[in-house]
């Protein structure tokens, strides 16, 4: 016990601080949150130690799990909801992956006023998420928004965008998407410096064209970043909840598991948070399977995450 | 600096190609696709500073005009009060979001180092408990969160939600760091030892300074994670209305007064203002600083 300590002390006494925060606000609070999704617990009956008053939730069970799982409208329709979080986590990703790599690659080349570009383009990370969010608002407006006035002058439709219709879910995809392609352009890029230029200079001499470079060159030597980025792209467009919420508010055209999980938990008078604690478990294990299978995929082709 | 320079040296930049090589179309389209992905870009920004200077009136009007009655009237009111209690707003958004910038950065410096440079029993499970750790949706874990603060004292205080964002902030940015920190050669620490520092003095003297790049998009990370958050914000922080930061303000003025961009409009510009410093000061720092954590992740 004494030679393992020397051996490890300095290690975990750096790794400790953040074990201990990560303990007491993530995994203390992840444990009863999943105690509360057993219950029936709710604004009402929970302890409330300013009245006073002793908690008087009591245990259902897996019925709220049944609930959830059995699509009922009056809860969430679970299953429709996943579906649109699903189309909204990939189509958010791909549009961040591929204009990212796309921009990446342009602005890797060398191009007069390189730093310029780079500054405008990260710009939209810099931005505030709920600054970006009013701005959007503001553009989509269906009467004096600057996106239909365009649309109107180039004598196009100019559909109600943050109105009851899929045109919603459009709208705040095309806002996530702004917001999402500077950390993958910058990631790709920094993947693309770290490309050795031998390679292409061998691919060149073999007689290889610009897109069999890419294909064979390019791509795999991204392949480790990639798998990375496009991995948190994922979770965090999965759980992406203010530009949603912010956007469109509780519209059910626009509602993915974590904007809806935060209904419960926020509007209404009950504050369900038994119902809202099981969206959280049933999100957390959608992605953990995904990471799961994920990570079985990219070991197959030998990778080492 | 020469280890400096070496260790940068060990990332081989990539051949570019030649402008000269370049066809004359090929340049053109290059260039066209840039400033078309530039404007898309910055033109929500621009647009919000446009309005900014508008009345509200004008702001809504059905044929938008660049500059319209423009003067710097809203940010007058804004300034002074008018809309609410902006200028403490303001004061508790940089306060919070100074001390998880400088907290979340020297937790993830220590942690990373340690899972750059050490073998210990535990160290997978905990590189993967961070990755669990980003999946959580967090607004389900307001009422836990809301009941710990409580029995430690911190709900309602800035230090509870500097603590919070932290668990957001920093797992993402040691992930970043242990990249940073394993492209710096370990001779360095080994020439450190020898020289007879400990190993915090070779992390604090020799590593942390040559970690800049890295350091400073953790920052950067960071401080935009709480400036820019709003869930907790709300549901943390005290109901007055001096307690408050930025984001829930700002929302809370959006609900009431649904009509008047202008004064959220300059409202905004100003909240963009200290990020947008933020982001400049560490931009060139981004592609070197991030990419080393994601290629090594």
């Amino acid at each position: 016990m004494r030679r393992f300590l020397d051996r490890h002390w300095y290690a975990y006494a750096m790794v400790l601080p953040v074990v201990v925060v990560i303990a007491v606000l993530v995994l203390f609070p992840l444990a009863q949150g999943v105690f509360f999704t057993f219950t029936n617990i709710n604004e009402g009956n929970i302890a409330n130690p300013i009245l006073d008053r002793p908690a008087t939730y009591v245990s259902v069970g897996l019925d709220n799990y049944l609930n959830i799982l059995s699509g009922d409208a009056s809860y969430g329709a679970f299953w429709g909801t996943l579906v649109r979080t699903l189309i909204w986590t990939f189509g958010c990703v791909f549009f961040h992956y591929t204009i990212g790599l796309g921009l990446a690659l342009l602005l890797n080349r060398e191009v007069r006023g390189r730093a310029v570009y780079r500054v405008l383009l990260i710009l939209p990370w810099a931005v505030p998420a709920f600054i970006s969010a009013f701005a959007w608002k503001y553009m989509f407006n269906a009467q004096y928004g600057i996106i239909n006035q365009v649309l109107r002058f180039f004598g196009l439709p100019d559909p109600v965008w943050l109105g009851q219709s899929d045109w919603a879910l459009v709208a705040v995809m095309i806002v996530n998407t702004w917001l999402g392609v500077p950390f993958m352009m910058v990631a790709l890029l920094g993947g693309l410096q770290s490309i050795p230029g031998d390679l292409y200079e061998a691919a060149e001499v073999d007689g290889a064209t610009a897109w069999q470079r890419f294909r064979n060159v390019t791509l795999p030597g991204l392949r480790s970043v990639s798998s990375t980025v496009v991995l948190l792209g994922i979770i965090w467009t999965f759980n992406m909840f203010a530009i949603i919420y912010l956007i469109t508010g509780p519209n059910p055209n626009t509602r993915i598991l974590v904007t809806y999980a935060f209904e419960r938990f926020f509007s209404g008078a009950s504050r369900d948070f038994a119902v809202a604690s099981t969206y959280g478990v049933l999100i957390l294990s959608v992605l953990l399977v995904f990471a799961g299978v994920y990570r079985r995929a990219l070991r197959k082709q030998g990778e080492v995450w | 600096m020469t280890v400096e320079a070496a260790s940068l040296k060990a990332v081989p930049r990539a051949r570019a190609p030649k402008r000269s090589q370049r066809s004359l179309p090929a340049g053109v389209g290059l260039h066209a696709a840039l400033v078309v992905a530039s404007l898309i870009a910055v033109f929500p920004v621009f647009w919000v500073l446009v309005t900014s200077f508008k009345p509200d009136a004008k702001a809504v009007e059905t044929t938008p005009k660049l500059l319209n009655d423009s003067s710097l009237d809203n940010y007058g009111r804004i300034l002074a009060g008018e809309k609410g209690d902006f200028l403490a707003w303001f004061g508790n958004s940089v306060l919070i979001a100074l001390m998880t910038t400088v907290l979340a950065v020297f937790l993830s410096a220590t942690t990373g180092y340690a899972a750059s440079r050490f073998r210990f029993p535990g160290k997978r499970s905990l590189m993967l408990s961070f990755l669990v750790v980003q999946m959580f949706p967090f607004a389900v874990l307001i009422v836990p969160l809301y009941n710990i603060l409580l029995a430690l004292g911190l709900q309602g205080t800035s230090l509870g939600l500097v603590l919070v964002y932290c668990t957001t902030a920093v797992p993402f940015c040691t992930y970043m760091l242990k990249g940073y920190f394993d492209t710096i050669p370990t001779d360095i620490d080994e020439a450190g030892r020898v020289d007879g520092l400990s190993p915090f003095g070779v992390f604090w003297r020799l590593v942390l300074p040559l970690a800049r790049p890295g350091l400073a998009v953790t920052a950067f990370y960071a401080f935009l994670t709480a400036w820019g958050e709003v869930a907790f914000a709300s549901a943390f922080l005290s109901a007055a209305d001096e307690s408050k930061t930025l984001a829930v303000g700002l929302q809370v003025f959006v609900q009431q007064n649904r009509t008047e961009w202008g004064h959220l409009a300059a409202a905004s510009i100003l909240v963009a203002i200290p990020a947008i410093v933020v982001f400049y000061l560490v931009q060139r720092f981004l592609v070197t600083g991030l990419s080393s954590g994601a290629v090594k992740g």
